[in-house]
């Protein structure tokens, strides 16, 4: 048995220096799998199962899609439904996050309860207001007990009031999500800026269109974005306050998928809340930008 | 008179102050009065919910509905089910996500702003949009109607935040604590378990109830996923059109009561888990 010769040092340089895989690719790698099978290709094949039959190309499940007697009206209320509900819960957000600035008594069990319904489901939330607003529930026996006559809040055809319920049982439920990014936001901010304009003799919606807001401006366009695709997806609130009565986009992809047994409209439907949700981010990133010269963070 | 003194700045002071209070304390009532409605129908009889009008006091309280609502069929199942995918998505994306997030945190690579920016994009995925495809796919691979269809969803969903929380804590980590382990003779896998891990694992310990708390409330793509096997939303979601309305308080109050402890456990965390990461 030969004792092995020590290496030379040409010898432990001549074998090709493996190119050895970083390990923040290692680390990486795994992650990047499996978005790719569970989030990139579910994309592509709902493309598919929206645009593709037995034949080939084919426009059937966008048409029949479109043709729905529930699919318009999903569309608007969906539409309404985040116009009218993002700037109030925005207003309310930012309201609730300078209350809590100024520290009031108890300001931390005050920021506790408002943070609950960062953990509903929207599910949770519509069977809450369901309680209230049902037509024998608390709302309108609270107002028989003054002696008011109630309302049927949820009937079919009373659109405004079953919108203006939803509209609350969302303001309820997603609000805290705003409140806790803008406050920590306003965390962010030194409250000398404040100080100093409040030195200066500003008023307080002074200080606050012209130091607060502008500071805050990177924590609202986040909250914004956030907030919008969120709210794009909500339908089990309206689904457990309303039924089929205040339909929205999500709520006709879960009726034609498990109701109606037609995955391709569904598909279609998911594609409409993509391409929408999509565009609504690009258009805020952009328009976010421009006014913000030194760019989105 | 030269010796009065003009006190009306502060009496508005103290009005102003009287006013933060009651408009805090009036946020705080629309916040809390609709959590105690739902438990005061989910804990009252039947008879007493179709009286009209109802009481606003607990007056006669019972878990009678409460029972009733445990013992319908699939309630249990279900609650198990919620469990088991919270869990295994809680588990899952903590094994996947971590280590992107510590990469993150810690090297730059080529590749590292598109795929943050892949990060981003994910978020925006409505959860739709990957169900109805996803089905097909597990029907194929025989998994669909299974608690790990849903767990395999669920993660899809989670991870991306997971990521983003993960490499933020480990951000907070100082980089010195790791090199000084590595100068003792720490292995780089010996530095991050015995010296980095331990120091992020509370911010670690938040975003997994994060997780959790998003799979336990996901909606849609589990009731799309599943037919038997489903979590608790799933369930009182697909039971909800023919369910009495004592069912559907009782599932509210089921759904509300894990939330209140989910906030009280994690409410040091709350502000730092969202805003800092988000972005």
């Amino acid at each position: 048995m030969a004792v092995e010769a020590p290496p030379t040092p040409a010898a432990t340089v001549a074998p090709p220096r493996r190119r050895r895989i970083p390990p923040a690719v290692l680390l990486i790698a795994p992650s990047v799998i499996f978005m790719a099978l569970l989030l990139g290709w579910p994309v592509i094949q709902g493309v598919l199962q929206a645009f593709r039959d037995e034949q080939g190309f084919t426009l059937e499940f966008v048409n029949r899609m479109v043709q729905d007697p529930y699919f318009w009206p999903a569309v608007r209320n969906t539409l309404l439904l985040i116009v009218v509900m993002i700037p109030l819960q925005f207003a309310l957000a930012i309201a609730m996050a300078l209350m809590l600035r100024s520290n009031p008594r108890l300001h931390k069990v005050h920021f506790f309860v408002w943070a609950i319904p960062l953990a509903l489901s929207d599910l949770a939330a519509g069977l809450v207001w369901l309680s209230i607003f049902n037509d024998r529930g608390y709302l309108n026996s609270a107002l028989s007990w003054f002696g008011l006559q109630g309302a049927s809040w949820l009937a079919y055809d009373n659109q405004t009031s079953m919108f203006i319920c939803v509209l609350i049982a969302e303001l309820w439920r997603a609000t805290s999500l705003v409140l806790i990014i803008v406050v920590a936001g306003l965390q962010g901010i030194p409250k000398d800026y404040d100080e100093a304009a409040q030195v200066f003799g500003a008023t307080f919606w002074q200080r606050l269109r012209h130091v607060t807001l502008p500071l805050l401006k990177p924590s609202l366009q986040v909250a914004l974005i956030l907030r919008t695709i969120l709210a794009f997806q909500t339908f089990a609130v309206a689904q457990a306050l309303t039924g089929q009565n205040f339909p929205l986009v999500v709520g006709e992809t879960y009726r034609w998928y498990t109701g109606l047994q037609n995955p391709n409209v569904a598909a279609a439907l998911a594609l409409v809340i993509l391409v929408v949700s999509m565009l609504t981010s690009v258009f805020y990133l952009r328009a976010l930008r421009d006014k913000n010269q030194g760019g989105l963070r | 008179m030269s010796t009065t003194v003009d006190t009306t700045p502060i009496a508005r002071q103290k009005r102003n102050r009287f006013m933060l209070q009651a408009a805090c304390i009036a946020v705080s009532l629309f916040m809390l009065v609709p959590i105690y409605l739902i438990s005061l129908a989910a804990l009252s009889t039947r008879e007493s919910l179709n009286e009209f009008p109802l009481s606003l006091l607990p007056t006669n309280l019972s878990v009678e509905t409460l029972n009733a609502f445990l013992g319908s069929t699939g309630i249990f199942a279900a609650l198990g089910n919620s469990l088991i995918v919270g869990a295994g998505t809680l588990l899952l994306s903590a094994l996947i996500g971590v280590p992107a997030g510590y990469a993150l945190a810690r090297f730059t690579f080529p590749g590292k702003d598109p795929y943050q920016l892949f990060l981003l994009f994910t978020r925006a995925l409505p959860i739709v949009v990957l169900s109805v495809p996803l089905a097909r796919l597990f029907l194929t691979m025989d998994i669909y109607d299974t608690t790990y269809a849903v767990i395999l969803l669920h993660t899809a969903l989670a991870l991306p935040t997971t990521i983003l929380i993960s490499a933020s804590v480990f951000l907070s980590v100082p980089v010195d604590v790791e090199e000084a382990a590595r100068l003792f003779g720490c292995s780089p896998l010996g530095a991050f378990g015995r010296v980095v891990l331990p120091m992020a694992l509370p911010g670690l310990a938040a975003a997994s109830i994060f997780t959790f708390v998003m799979s336990w409330n996901e909606v849609l793509g589990a009731s799309i996923l599943t037919l038997d096997h489903r979590t608790l939303p799933a369930q009182v979601l697909s039971s909800l059109s023919d369910s009495p309305l004592a069912y559907r308080f009782a599932g509210g109050f089921a759904l509300v009561i894990p939330s209140i402890i989910f906030i009280a456990l994690m409410r040091r965390y709350l502000t730092n888990m969202w805003g800092s990461t988000i972005r």
